[in-house]
């Protein structure tokens, strides 16, 4: 692959470059709010990127993946709360355990296509939802904290914001690399052929189910990992990590940033949260001047225009931010 | 008698009140062309469908090389080396016409949970590939994204991705259909060389074709077999001659 | 022995309540195939209406009947600007689509009503209790629920099977292309077709609204269980739609009542305490899922084309 000068690559460059920057930064001007956001970006962005293999890739559309993320991070969260806070314990054990509810509900789900597809795996997710809701132990519908986060023998020090930060991105860019390689390989080949044409897979001697499973619980396990570092990113688990609406947030990652792109997700991710921090500061500081309370007012309600938003993206910008930015010549 | 390398047996499939396949029975010998034809709406599509195992019969069973494969799926009867080209050109479209071919070469080279290596850079998957699109003259195309290609070019890909799954069996779903007269000429090329090569089960609406090319034909109508033998046989075959009488001119038969 | 009946009958309800929800749904996604989740905004917004409507003529009727024709304008206005580009995409496309707008009329709600919930008090011939057996009390207005919603299942019987725009509703949700070929105006149809399915979204809204009351973000936690329904009863039917949102109702008031009860039979108390509510909420997608597991179409897949 030639490394052309063309405008993708260097924006996707020029992003991580800044991510990779960003600590410096905040460490010289203070302003750890800023790490902060973006340690929450990177982490999300992630869980979008691992949604994106079965979605964009492979063609699975899950309204349910954020179940994982609940799944991930009740695991450190009840082993904390347990006493158990070694990370050598907590993070293995998390991720085989969102393989196992993957590999289970991908057994069952996958069998169906489509719009039956979604709903079922939103049907799960709302299942382990309810379970979650339930767990009257590990705190129910509030929540529970955790006391600290994971420890690792003092080898990382988890409660550095810093160290957290370049943790995140470094497991951030780890799985795209790891999502990059998965899709150019065999198996990749079999994964986004079952979601270019599934008949004629099976016609030429595919047994396709096997494979679309196997990723299914790659991608679970990759967002389990999401999970874990989201739980230890607010030191608090609840419910609410997995509803489905925030399998909903995930997908419009995903698709904002251009789902055909192993770094569409991490854009969608970097620009929905950016646009949420944003947008309403712009509105309110440049609308004032111009039409004084109004802006105000019309800043409290920024979120009116992320639904329309979303809408025309699929509807005249499908491969999202990626996908509008100049490519080089091809064929 | 040697054992034909495809037994249907019986094979009967209805649709609600319509009988689609009604106890069609016939053999394809190894080494022959067989040609299967018929007016349209005579079941052709749905014996391929069973013969493909995508559609299960309600009787009747499919005997390949020996194995009873009715109930098989698809991706197994492929495994077995039964090669099935589309009517209606079904690839994977934003594709290149090497990927297309070289994931059916992949289908049939070991299990696929390989996991690092850039597929692409495959040697045992990409030369294959290329030499199935030499045989059917597409080298030329090896990196066009195939939802740029021609029509025709469809076709050709069809056939290389069949072959590229290193068949026993051919089962060809009207090869020629939407083909204009240099096409049909080359395709006609083709098959002529791969019959030399390859037992073919050709499904044809094209009678030039299917008289020039086939060892053995069977005629299809309203689901049921109503004649099978040599082609100057068919020809002169008084059922045959009137089934095709609703369908325009007997003289379509005299014209291959 | 009371109880269970009066269970049963709530169960009824909620299912009626559903079948309300999940008719128009599968109408439009059988006739149109357009997945609608922004249906549960409609239903959100058909309460809204009615509340302020309410509030202004101090009238209950007379504010639900007003609600129900800004929800024709809504649906029939939505389709013709919007929806209508999506037909024919894929159906990602129409999830992503329409879940943009939830997410749009959520916070038009809360821009124009604000963020707080409305209330729609019932007037008083419907606020009390009624006989409807005797030796059977029932709330008079759960019992107007159960009516309503049967009647308007008769009128869409009658409509789709004895009327002419019906038979083009069926014939449109079987073969689409002809349909249009016959020189019918299928974009008006399809117009029509959406705006019964607002004005029916609608509807449920204005009846749940006295007991839930009207707040943002209603629409999304029923609008599941009206695609659970549509799935299990199949895509398309209106009869299955029916069956399984009765079924459905039935399952989910009569399990949350009884399935702890039953679990302590099994598991500690503890347990079934935690369990109970757990499963409860549950048992409503493990039907889902079973159904689509061994019947991927539904129990009663509309014929296609």
């Amino acid at each position: 692959m030639n490394a052309h000068l063309i405008a993708r690559n260097v924006f996707v460059a020029a992003l991580v470059a800044f991510l990779l920057a960003l600590p410096l930064y905040t460490g010289l001007s203070g302003n750890n709010f800023l790490l902060t956001l973006f340690t929450r970006i990177v982490i999300l962005a992630m869980a979008a990127t691992s949604l994106n293999l079965i979605m964009g890739f492979g063609g699975m559309v899950s309204f349910g993946h954020a179940a994982y993320l609940g799944i991930g991070g009740y695991v450190v969260g009840i082993l904390a709360y347990e006493g158990v806070y070694s990370g050598f314990l907590q993070w293995p054990l998390a991720i085989v355990i969102s393989a196992l509810f993957a590999l289970v509900i991908g057994v069952l789900s996958l069998r169906t296509r489509g719009v039956y597809f979604i709903m079922i795996t939103l049907a799960f997710a709302q299942m382990i939802y309810y379970v979650g809701v339930s767990l009257n132990r590990y705190g129910a519908d509030d929540g529970l904290t955790i006391q600290h986060r994971s420890q690792f023998a003092g080898l990382l020090d988890l409660s550095n914001r810093i160290v957290f930060y370049y943790l995140c991105l470094a497991l951030l860019l780890g799985t795209i690399y790891l999502v990059w390689r998965l899709i150019n390989s065999r198996f990749g080949m079999v994964i986004q052929g079952a979601r270019s044409n599934d008949r004629r897979m099976r016609s030429i001697g595919f047994p396709t189910f096997r494979y679309r499973l196997a990723c299914f619980v790659i991608a679970g396990a990759m967002c389990g990992l999401a999970g874990v570092l989201l739980a230890n990113f607010n030191s608090f688990i609840s419910p609410a990590m997995m509803h489905w609406t925030r399998s909903g947030d995930l997908i419009v990652m995903a698709v904002l940033g251009g789902m055909g792109s192993v770094f569409g997700p991490a854009i969608g991710a970097v620009a929905l949260l950016v646009l949420e921090e944003t947008l309403p500061l712009a509105i309110g500081r440049l609308g004032y001047p111009l039409v004084g309370d109004v802006a105000l007012r019309a800043a409290e309600y920024w979120q009116i225009v992320l639904g329309p938003l979303l809408l025309a993206v699929v509807l005249f910008a499908r491969g999202g931010i990626y996908g509008l930015l100049p490519r080089g010549r091809r064929d | 008698m040697t054992e034909a390398l495809l037994e249907i047996q019986g094979l009967t499939k209805h649709f609600g009140g319509v009988t689609a396949c009604d106890d069609i029975t016939l053999d394809i010998a190894d080494g022959e062309l067989h040609a299967v034809i018929g007016p349209n709406g005579a079941g052709k599509t749905t014996l391929i469908g069973q013969l493909a195992g995508e559609i299960a019969p309600e009787m009747g069973g499919i005997r390949f090389a020996g194995v009873n494969i009715t109930n098989l799926p698809a991706w197994r009867r492929s495994r077995l080396g039964l090669a099935r080209s589309f009517q209606i050109t079904s690839l994977f479209p934003e594709f290149s016409v090497l990927d297309n071919v070289a994931l059916a070469v992949q289908a049939h080279a070991g299990h696929s949970f390989r996991f690092w290596r850039d597929a692409r850079s495959v040697p045992e998957l990409r030369e294959p590939a290329c030499a199935a699109l030499a045989r059917v003259g597409m080298t030329g195309k090896a990196d066009s994204i195939v939802s740029r290609l021609s029509h025709g070019e469809h076709r050709q890909i069809e056939i290389a991705m069949a072959l590229a799954t290193r068949p026993r069996l051919l089962l060809l779903d009207e090869p020629m259909a939407g083909l204009g007269p240099e096409e049909s000429a080359r395709m006609l090329t083709l098959l002529r060389e791969l019959k030399r090569q390859y037992t073919i089960m050709l499904i044809e609406h094209d009678m030039e074709a299917v008289f020039a090319l086939a060892d053995r034909i069977s005629v299809l109508v309203y689901g049921r077999v109503i004649a099978t033998g040599a082609p100057e046989a068919i020809r002169a075959n008084a059922q045959v001659r009137q089934a095709y009488l609703g369908e325009g001119d007997a003289a379509v038969l005299d014209h291959g | 022995m009371l109880l269970f009946i009066e269970q049963c009958l709530n169960g009824l309800q909620v299912g009626l309540l559903l079948f309300l929800l999940a008719a128009g749904l599968t109408l439009v996604f059988g006739i149109m195939d357009l997945v609608n989740l922004a249906h549960g905004s409609l239903y959100m917004l058909g309460a809204y209406f009615a509340a302020s409507f309410a509030a202004l003529t101090d009238s209950f009727v007379l504010g639900a009947l007003l609600g129900l024709g800004a929800m024709f304008l809504v649906g029939a206005g939505l389709e013709v600007t919007t929806l209508r580009r999506l037909y024919g995409r894929d159906h990602l496309d129409h999830v992503l689509g329409t879940f943009g707008l939830i997410l749009f009329f959520n916070e038009l709600v809360r821009m124009v009503w604000g963020p707080g919930s409305l209330s729609l008090p019932l007037p008083s011939w419907l606020n009390r209790s009624i006989e409807i057996l005797p030796g059977v009390p029932y709330s008079a207005y759960r019992f107007s629920i159960i009516v309503v919603a049967l009647v308007v299942a008769l009128l869409l019987y009658l409509l789709v099977m004895r009327t002419r725009i019906g038979m083009l509703i069926r014939a449109g949700a079987s073969n689409r292309e002809m349909v249009g070929a016959l020189g019918v105006n299928i974009q008006l149809l399809y117009t029509l077709v959406f705006g019964l399915g607002a004005v029916l979204a609608g509807l449920a809204g204005i009846m749940q609204a006295p007991i839930l009351t009207a707040h943002i973000g209603m629409g999304e936690n029923i609008l599941i269980l009206a695609f659970v329904v549509i799935i299990i009863g199949g895509i398309g039917s209106i009869r299955g739609a029916l069956v399984a949102s009765i079924f459905v109702g039935l399952a989910d008031t009569v399990g949350r009542a009884y399935l702890p009860d039953l679990l302590r039979l099994f598991l500690s108390p503890a347990a079934a305490s935690t369990a109970g509510p757990a499963l409860s909420s549950m048992l409503i997608y493990v039907l889902m899922a079973i159904v689509l597991v061994l019947r991927p179409e539904g129990l009663f897949p509309a014929a296609r084309r």
